[in-house]
């Protein structure tokens, strides 16, 4: 909670500045003395680890650019340069391309962190809001970044989407000739991707910071879903938050190395090794693993332009979400049905992550023959992508209006230092 | 509690969808056979001598159609490569990488006539292309590209596995598949022979038809080392040098990635030692 | 929210050692900020220059293209490089300088090869600021530059002028007593 100010400036130096330019004052209000619920666990760790990726991805990116070159024509080889000549090039490209990973595998948790707790709910919904723009930014960020080493994926993954565009009605075609510069993708649609990309997450940075401050006006959430009520209920962020998240931090960046240094390209493609080709199609366009749950509900509605719409739909009930649920209990700790609907959401998500990578018609079960819906059997992957769509779209729309009104919830605790201090403290 | 059973669930839903099944093309190709190369695992290395025979099977063999556009010459001589010696450094010094540079001709302009000329390569210079270009590499193999050798063993998901299994897995086609003129039948090949298959359409055969013949076979070419230069051999020579090719840094990558690990689980370590002491009195 | 100034339960607990607890925080802090600055060597060193424009630190040249009394300049590393076929006169005159005082004293023999002094190889850039010497200006036979009129002789040697040292010669062998490996 936003309160006085304890920063004492010591050094003479330090009085000179804080009358000018308080900035160390600030920094000091914000992660030092600000005070920080006691109760906080693991999950609430990930805000510290996404701003460590986006420093790592900021930082590398910039030097891959120092080496890149943003045509068609050397975009691919000059890829290889960095890997082969470049001094450490290998380290600062994978690097890069892992870490866009880990930025999306963060942020999922970031985010399913506040779907379980409640932290969308009133006092919060602009700083939920402001995440969803920043996930937003997050993926066209990373969309244009595929496209960048103009392998066979980021060629085609380009046409795929860009082409969505011309589902809209009216002005679709003009908007894709318009998106591409051209009558394809092609050099022009590279050199406007790069550009973009180079820009978009300055802008993320920017809504990082109103994220945080919008964090810093209402104060931390907590697994309680209780606002912190007196003194004992909160700690000094540095240094009880700060060394957590650093151990945090350093547990991330273990799995970050062995993605780098050992598995490298397991979360790419093959296929972007070939160098784009417009005539020939690779037999499988997959677009990267964090678009795939997006991707599979794009592909299960059989209308180009519903398609598209549901597909955008789904990223707006994230925006919708903090007027959607109607419980007046914030923490599903204290929501046991709440509970076991987010369990089969995040078990649907998944699903539709792996359905977002199969072929439509792929039998789900090997070798069995069921009946034909919609032109499809029933035992395929699009189906299976429609049912766990529904329940995407269901839970959103459904299930959380619904479930605040009718459901039965656990007693929750008076204050944050009440269930801390029992001997069995709730770890759910 | 919950927690776990939920990430339970979550991983068991996961494991059923994963498990149904890859996602193959209808028919697809045969699973590529494991092989136990020298350089797989998190401490592998390339063995040097593999890499020399595989490039001698390369430079016979291979390279009369297949480019490696993006090898230098001086590749060749770096740490981890076919040639390195530790008494060159510096590898365009390199005796060995220079006298094989010399043996091949590279396109160049004459500086005073301007004429477009051939001269011999020197090791700045990187794997001359056997054909100009992409149309004239077409027209001499009816049709079909040779692909560029500098990525292939990670442009196809299963990398060396594959190119070993598909220069030894050529078989006689099954009675009933029709091979269409140039093209040749290969279970490793990835493609859909439904359309060219008159037997049973419950058992269609995997693979596919390369525009390929069967590019290798026993004693093609011969070992400087003596090693048996069976097909197998020369298969796997040459599928681990493409990997080198396509991957130069990888003990390099390996060998760093394992002081980094070591490194970072010092640190969580010590982090998180620190963190219990600052919250020791503190309930959490 | 009220002030929260560390608040009475963070007290260290009487009885435990501080020095020990001060002792992990400083070790994690010095490990951490230890691995952040290795970690910075790589970022720097990518700006160096990468193999491939290493690879191209050397040149061979064929001597027999240059006629007597004429240079030739050719692109060695990105810049220019003189490779002149000096007169009689030009040595001769490069030599009885020997011992003349100058701003940066050097023998004519110094820069040239044992057995090959009509050959004189340097760099085509004036050591003021980079310009491109012309030859035949100024009066010690040698090279102007017409930017600031610093004036060489023709062993490359700064004779008047504000460039600070002589032309630059590389380091380079000969192959042949007709080829030349520069670099």
């Amino acid at each position: 909670m936003s309160g006085h100010s304890t920063y004492q400036p010591k050094t003479g130096f330090e009085r000179w500045l804080d009358a000018r330019l308080p900035i160390v004052r600030l920094g000091y209000d914000s992660f030092v003395d600000y005070p920080t619920p006691r109760n906080l666990n693991y999950w609430w760790t990930f805000g510290g680890i996404l701003s460590l990726c986006l420093a790592s991805q900021l930082i590398t990116g910039i030097i891959l650019v120092m080496h890149y070159t943003p045509s068609a024509a050397g975009a691919f080889a000059s890829v290889e340069h960095i890997m082969r000549d470049v001094n450490y090039g290998w380290l600062i490209r994978y690097m890069h391309a892992n870490g866009a990973s880990m930025f999306f595998i963060a942020v999922y948790i970031h985010m399913l962190r506040g779907l379980y707790y409640g932290s969308y709910k009133a006092p919060r919904e602009v700083l939920w809001l402001l995440g969803c723009v920043i996930y937003l930014l997050m993926m066209a960020t990373a969309f244009m970044g595929y496209v960048l080493p103009w392998g066979q994926m980021s060629f085609h993954g380009a046409v795929v989407i860009t082409n969505l565009f011309g589902a809209l009605p009216l002005v679709g075609e003009s908007i894709t000739t318009w998106l591409w510069g051209g009558f394809a993708v092609d050099n022009p649609t590279l050199n406007r991707f790069f550009s973009l990309h180079y820009l978009l997450p300055f802008m993320i940075a920017g809504v990082v910071i109103l994220h945080i401050w919008a964090l810093h006006v209402v104060g931390q959430n907590n697994p309680t879903g209780v606002e912190p009520k007196s003194k004992a209920d909160t700690v000094p962020f540095t240094p009880y938050a700060t060394v957590k998240d650093g151990f945090a931090m350093s547990v991330f960046l273990i799995l970050f190395a062995f993605f780098v240094f050992y598995m490298p390209n397991a979360l790419g493609h093959a296929d972007n090794y070939i160098e784009a080709n417009p005539l020939v199609t690779p037999s499988h366009i997959v677009p990267e693993w964090y678009f795939l749950p997006f991707y599979a509900i794009l592909r299960a509605v059989p209308d180009k332009l519903m398609g598209v719409l549901a597909m955008f739909g789904a990223i707006a009930c994230l925006f919708a979400l903090p007027w959607l649920d109607t419980s007046k209990v914030r923490s599903m700790r204290y929501r046991p049905t709440a509970k076991i609907y987010f369990v089969f959401f995040l078990v649907a998500c998944c699903i539709l992550g792996v359905c977002g990578a199969k072929l439509p018609d792929d039998p789900v079960i090997p070798h069995l023959t069921t009946f034909q819906l919609m032109g499809s059997d029933l035992n395929s992957f699009v189906w299976l992508s429609r049912v766990a769509s529904l329940y995407y779209f269901a839970f959103f729309l459904v299930v959380l209006p619904v479930l605040g009104l009718v459901e039965k919830t656990l007693p929750v605790p008076d204050s944050i230092a009440s269930p801390a201090l029992s001997a069995d403290a709730n770890k759910g | 509690m919950l927690r776990k059973l939920s990430v339970i669930a979550a991983a068991a839903g996961l494991l059923v969808a994963g498990a149904a099944g890859p996602a193959l093309a209808s028919g697809g190709a045969q699973h590529a056979k494991d092989i136990q190369w020298s350089f797989e695992g998190p401490f592998g290395k390339f063995d040097q001598a593999q890499l020399q025979r595989g490039f001698k099977v390369y430079r016979e063999v291979c390279s009369a159609c297949h480019s490696m556009k993006m090898v230098a010459f001086r590749n060749l001589g770096d740490k981890g490569g076919p040639f390195y010696n530790e008494k060159y450094p510096n590898s365009n010094d390199n005796p060995w990488v220079k006298a094989i540079a010399k043996d091949y001709e590279v396109n160049d302009i004459d500086g005073e006539t301007g004429d477009a000329i051939k001269r011999p390569a020197t090791s700045a210079d990187y794997f001359p292309s056997p054909f100009a270009n992409e149309a004239a590499a077409r027209a001499s193999n009816g049709g079909a590209l040779p692909p560029d050798m500098s990525l292939l063993a990670k442009a196809r998901s299963a990398g060396p596995d594959y190119i070993y299994s598909l220069l030894t897995g050529y078989a006689t086609p099954p009675k009933g598949l029709t091979v269409p003129t140039g093209g040749h039948y290969n279970p490793y090949f990835p493609g859909d022979l439904t359309s060219a298959w008159h037997g049973d359409h419950n058992a269609v055969p995997k693979g596919g038809f390369i525009a390929m013949a069967p590019p290798l076979k026993a004693d093609l070419v011969t070992f400087d080392d003596g090693t048996k230069s069976t097909l197998d051999q020369q298969a796997k020579d040459v599928s681990a040098f493409l990997m080198w090719a396509a991957e130069p840094k990888l003990e390099e990558r390996k060998q760093t990635g394992f002081a980094v690990l070591i490194y970072l689980v010092l640190l969580s370590g010590l982090l998180y030692a620190s963190y219990k002491a600052v919250w020791r009195n503190e309930s959490h | 929210m009220a002030d929260t100034a560390v608040g009475a339960t963070t007290e260290p607990e009487h009885g435990s050692d501080p020095s020990r607890r001060d002792f992990i925080h400083i070790a994690a802090i010095a490990a951490a900020a230890g691995g952040a600055a290795t970690l910075v060597w790589p970022f720097i060193d990518q700006m160096n220059p990468s193999a491939d424009t290493r690879a191209l630190a050397s040149t061979e040249f064929d001597l027999t293209k240059v006629a007597e009394g004429q240079q030739v300049t050719i692109k060695w590393r990105g810049k220019p490089l003189f490779v002149r076929n000096r007169t009689k006169a030009e040595i001769a005159k490069a030599v009885a300088d020997d011992n003349v005082a100058m701003k940066d004293p050097a023998t004519d023999a110094s820069r040239v090869k044992p057995g090959k002094s009509q050959w004189l190889i340097v760099g085509g850039n004036c050591t003021h600021l980079g310009c491109v010497p012309t030859f035949g200006g100024g009066e010690y036979g040698g090279w102007f530059c017409p930017c600031h009129g610093s004036v060489y002789d023709t062993s490359g040697r700064i004779r008047k002028g504000p460039a600070p040292t002589n032309l630059v010669v590389p380091e380079y062998a000969f192959l042949t007593d007709t080829k030349v490996k520069i670099g």
